[in-house]
């Protein structure tokens, strides 16, 4: 059977190049970055150069780099340790409706101890108001956390502009860029940002290592203590073969961006085109064009449901993932849905595919050669189809 | 997450369609959550003739539904009643446990049908 993945904003696999380089570091130089011996040594000049190369990708200084287990830690460690650092200044958070949930629950964590939480609007689009924003500020407002790009609906920010405003009002301003790094441009300068999170398994690195970058000078408090690593920010033994597959997935992602977005871009205007021209009833969820990642596809179909959609395509090989309250996990579906407004029966009807590197016009083909029987066939059992097949002649 | 059984009902459901005249008519859950089940009978003395089902919903949602409508073809009506949502997953080999509250109303909507056909029963009376 084909199997088509078109997940990887879930997650992507490990690039040939980076599992390479890891294993060495598993098996011959597996010292303790921070022993004094040779073993040490080697693990610890590579630990550095792979600094370098994710402060390269981001336009930061590899000083300003803070390893941690991943996108959600780095969100934590920013959120929770700018909080604390700043408690005594003020108790005010500002975020987003479309947040991740590592952004979200860590900061509606913050406001059942003691701190005060907005969190705006976006349009229909999934973009957010930099003017709501302006008018949420307080004068103890500490801290916003804004992502760069929507992990579902691949809407891109105006991160430069909300980064200026913060600069201006002297506010600590965090960016989850997790979706954003390696398929568009992300400069902690161009973007006026003091904290920006990061991750490798999204990028054609492995899982379990992403970093946090904390610009020159700003404090943060530490969330695990011990022997100090990381400048103290994260204490632990470093996780050297998995930071240094993040150093190379950063370095390829740097080589080969212009060329990825390119790709995927052409692919995705293929796949949406294509759904559009072969389904009726489909609304398309997220910008169109720029300000949406090259990437992401989000339709929703309405009278059929995401999950049934999602096993049918399973059985066809064909790998997706979706917003119905199915595969959120809880009763509701996607909040990143209903904050753009979509009323729950067609977020139910959510289907995400997020393209990657190796996928091929072979794979949209097939996509939409399948996924228009695989609606016919959910139609037809679907009650709210009929009424509005009725409805519709009448 | 899924056994092979409520695989099998999800993709050769069984039962699928409508019945012109319906003896009984009953729905169940709304487009809100993400589930609507609509069963339809036809009945003959106390006997359920024929039966079949449209539903919107997850795989567990349209593989009880589908289960539902084969466990009841043939049966009195008082047997049908006695048939529980519990007894539907347990004829799957069971569901996931966050499949047991919101995807597992099968049984209701046939209770619900039957519910219609006794009320159509006595208007006519």
């Amino acid at each position: 059977m084909r199997r088509v993945y078109l997940d990887h904003s879930a997650t992507t696999p490990v690039d040939p190049e980076v599992a390479a380089i890891m294993m060495t570091y598993y098996t011959e130089k597996y010292g303790n970055p921070s022993s004094v011996h040779g073993f040490g040594r080697e693990a610890k000049q590579a630990l550095e150069q792979a600094r370098n190369q994710v402060a390269e990708l981001i336009g930061a200084a590899s000083g300003e780099i803070t390893f941690t287990s991943g996108g959600t830690e780095a969100d934590n460690l920013a959120i929770l340790g700018t909080a604390e650092a700043l408690r005594k200044k003020g108790k005010h958070i500002i975020t987003s409706c479309i947040e991740h949930h590592a952004v979200l629950e860590t900061c509606e964590y913050l406001e059942k101890n003691g701190f005060d939480l907005t969190v705006i609007p976006v349009d229909e689009e999934g973009i957010i108001s930099v003017d709501a924003l302006r008018k949420a500020i307080r004068p103890d407002t500490i801290l916003i956390t804004i992502m760069h790009a929507n992990n579902e609906v691949g809407s891109i920010q105006p991160i430069s502009e909300i980064g200026k405003l913060a600069k201006e009002q002297g506010i600590v301003f965090h960016v989850d860029a997790v979706q954003s790094l390696g398929k568009i441009p992300v400069n902690v300068e161009e973007l006026n940002v003091d904290l920006l999170t990061v991750s490798g398994h999204k990028i054609y690195g492995p899982k379990g290592v992403g970093a946090l970058y904390v610009r020159k000078g700003l404090r943060i408090v530490p969330l695990v203590h011990g022997g100090g690593q990381e400048k103290k920010r994260r204490s632990g033994t470093e996780n050297t073969p998995g930071i240094i597959g993040f150093g190379k997935a950063c370095e390829l992602a740097g080589q080969r961006m212009a060329d990825d977005a390119e790709h995927q871009r052409k692919l995705r205007d293929k796949l949406i085109n294509g759904i559009l021209e072969r389904i009726d009833f489909v609304k398309v969820n997220g910008p169109l064009g720029e300000k949406r990642l090259p990437n992401n596809v989000n339709v929703s179909i309405r009278y059929v449901e995401g999950e049934s959609l999602l096993l049918s395509l399973d059985m066809l090989g064909i790998a997706a993932s979706s917003g119905s309250a199915c595969t959120s996990g809880s009763l509701d579906p996607s909040h990143v849905l209903l904050g753009m407004g979509l009323i729950h029966e067609i977020a139910h009807g959510s289907l995400r595919f997020s393209l990657g590197r190796q996928n091929t016009e072979e794979d949209i083909d097939y996509v939409l050669e399948q996924l228009p029987k695989i609606v016919e066939r959910l139609r037809m059992m679907s009650p709210l189809y009929d009424q509005a097949i009725h409805s519709k002649q009448a | 997450m899924y056994t092979e059984k409520v695989m099998d009902h999800f993709t050769n459901p069984r039962n699928v369609g409508e019945l012109e005249n319906p003896d009984g008519v009953g729905e169940v859950g709304n487009a809100k959550c993400g589930d609507i089940m609509r069963i339809y009978l036809d009945i003959e003395g106390d006997i359920i003739k024929d039966v079949k089902f449209k539903t919107f919903g997850c795989g567990a949602a349209v593989a009880t539904s589908s289960m539902v409508t084969e466990m009841v073809k043939g049966k009195t009506i008082e047997e049908a009643m006695e048939i529980s949502n519990a007894a539907v997953a347990e004829a799957l080999g069971g569901l996931p446990p966050a499949k047991m509250h919101c995807s597992n109303l099968a049984a209701d909507a046939l209770h619900e049908a039957i519910k219609n056909y006794h009320d159509k029963q006595h208007k006519k009376e």
